[in-house]
């Protein structure tokens, strides 16, 4: 392929991927209500993103559900590698091969089937919000397992053996001599459940408390016919959130340079 | 000594207990639900109904259709991408695959609805370009999970295989089609894993663009809505045994290519 074909791919795919969420962000400081018409500077939007009741709990909520649901999913996760990874290879492939149903079931299908189990079922109250976290954790905690798992095949097994035989307790020989191996794996894990859970609308739809709304459920509701500063806020809610993923991007991004460059 | 193996192995049996209760059961429930009658009894009445009615078998058509569209647009776009990042002009740069990688982590609904926002504009009202707004905005979400793994696999192919088939005297075209795009399957194989059964699924995006047709996805949320578990049950046992065979194809197809390369 000639080079200047491949910049033109690459550039229109950039173009295709970045316009529509740069555009809306330039709007999201403008008093305009729709694009192509241009207004005013303002940071109303902003104002009412961090006023308006509504959308602070939403925005509030869908947080807190994150970082719990991922706590959660990283700790069953985590602890169901390092059981695996000692356990006979059946139990192993039992527990792997139960591992991926989430992984390729269609979270339509995953949301839809813990409702009917835990609320349908067990009559298990929604407004509890136990068949929303446990549906979320059904959904992440593969995620987490799968990024412990390959770091677990790569340590170092003789450092456990080694603290025990020094005489080491096991859960402190596993603290000092486990999981720093694996932490990295732990920690990628984490990070895919908090993005699983703050992009997830299915799972949440059908298990969720009535009145909690996450941030993907608030804007579907919003798309059917919300009113202008809502939907304008919710604007300004997409430019923070880029923001932050960029800032989060260039970060990695330094930190594995210099890490490259350490070594 | 012999203890502390028995804590260790021991550490799984939080995750197997939540496995099995959280994710088997609801399947083996739903799974009953779609196979019983009103009253327990084994049948496949509901099947029959949904592969007979002209209603429903339109909406499963719906759904393959747009979803081998997207499926093939996101691998048109995504491979010459992935194939540029991996092995040509853009090698060396691995923050470039991250720039690709990125929208993946905004919150779906916020990246369509400014999608929308655009689209609006452009053609000046949604409503006229149902089925390829959906497409537009099915494969603007996908994009990134077709890049990755098409990425993964060929950053690893060995580029001395491309220079050896170029010194054969194979045209680009040939070297593309005998050498590049066979040792890339896997990566295919898992990019159309990752786009096409959300895209059956995912109605949101069709209820965000005004597309008022269903999928199966908005089977399930409608009867849902409907609190009829029967009929919703019905629709996801039919996408996981869909899954099921969808899965067997692909890990076979997997499975051959590692055959061939040992």
């Amino acid at each position: 392929m000639k080079k200047a074909v491949q910049h033109m791919v690459i550039f229109l795919t950039l173009l295709f991927l970045y316009v529509p969420i740069i555009i809306l962000s330039f709007y999201s400081f403008t008093s305009s209500t729709m694009i192509g018409s241009v207004r005013g500077f303002s940071l109303q939007n902003y104002v009412t993103l961090f006023t308006e009741p509504e959308l602070i709990s939403m925005m509030v909520g869908t947080v807190v559900l994150a970082l719990v649901v991922a706590v959660l999913s990283t700790l069953l996760g985590t602890m169901g590698a390092i059981g695996s990874f000692y356990a006979k290879r059946g139990t192993r492939g039992l527990i792997e091969l139960a591992n991926e149903v989430p992984v390729v079931n269609a979270d339509v299908v995953t949301g839809f089937s813990v409702c009917v189990l835990l609320i349908v079922l067990f009559r298990i109250d929604k407004a509890t919000y136990i068949p929303l976290v446990i549906a979320q954790c059904a959904l992440c905690t593969p995620f987490a397992y799968l990024s412990v798992m390959p770091r677990l095949k790569q340590m170092d097994v003789s450092l456990y053996e080694a603290a025990m035989d020094l005489g080491a307790t096991p859960s402190r020989a596993m603290f000092r001599a486990i999981i720093p191996q694996i932490m990295p794996g732990i920690a990628s894990g984490f990070m895919t459940a908090v993005t699983l859970s703050l992009d997830d609308y299915f799972v949440a739809t059908y298990t969720k408390p009535a009145t909690f709304d996450t941030i993907s459920t608030y804007v579907v509701n919003a798309t059917r016919g919300a009113q202008t500063q809502i939907k304008t806020a919710l604007w300004a809610l997409s430019a923070i959130i880029f923001l932050i993923v960029v800032l989060a991007v260039v970060c990695m991004n330094v930190q594995r340079k210099t890490e490259e460059e350490a070594q | 000594m012999k203890l502390t193996f028995l804590e260790k192995k021991h550490l799984v049996i939080p995750y197997a207990v939540f496995l099995l209760l959280f994710v088997i059961l609801p399947l083996v429930v739903v799974l009953y639900y779609g196979f019983t009658d009103g009253n327990g009894n084994l049948s496949f009445e509901n099947f029959i109904v949904f592969f007979s009615g002209t209603k429903t078998m339109g909406t499963l058509v719906y759904s393959l259709v747009i979803a081998v569209i997207t499926t093939v647009v996101c691998l048109l776009i995504a491979y010459p991408v992935a194939y540029i990042l991996a092995k040509g002009a853009y090698c060396r740069k691995h923050s470039f695959l991250m720039i690709f990688v990125l929208p993946m982590w905004i919150n779906f609904t916020l990246r369509i609805t400014a999608l929308k926002e655009i689209l609006s504009v452009l053609e000046g009202n949604l409503a006229y370009y149902p089925f390829v707004n959906t497409i537009i905005c099915m494969v603007y979400d996908f994009l990134p999970f077709m890049i990755m793994p098409l990425y993964n696999s060929l950053s690893k192919l060995d580029s001395s295989l491309l220079e050896a088939s170029a010194d054969l005297g194979a045209t680009s075209a040939k070297t593309l089609w005998h050498v590049i795009l066979p040792l890339s399957v896997p990566g295919i194989v898992s990019g159309v894993t990752m786009v096409f059964l959300p895209a059956m699924t995912n109605y949101v995006v069709l209820d965000m663009v005004y597309n008022s047709t269903y999928i199966m996805g908005s089977l399930i949320g409608s009867y849902f809505s409907a609190y009829d578990w029967n009929n919703g049950s019905v629709i996801s046992a039919i996408l996981l045994m869909l899954i099921g065979f969808f899965t067997m194809f692909t890990g076979r197809v997997a499975g051959e290519k590692e055959v061939a390369r040992s």
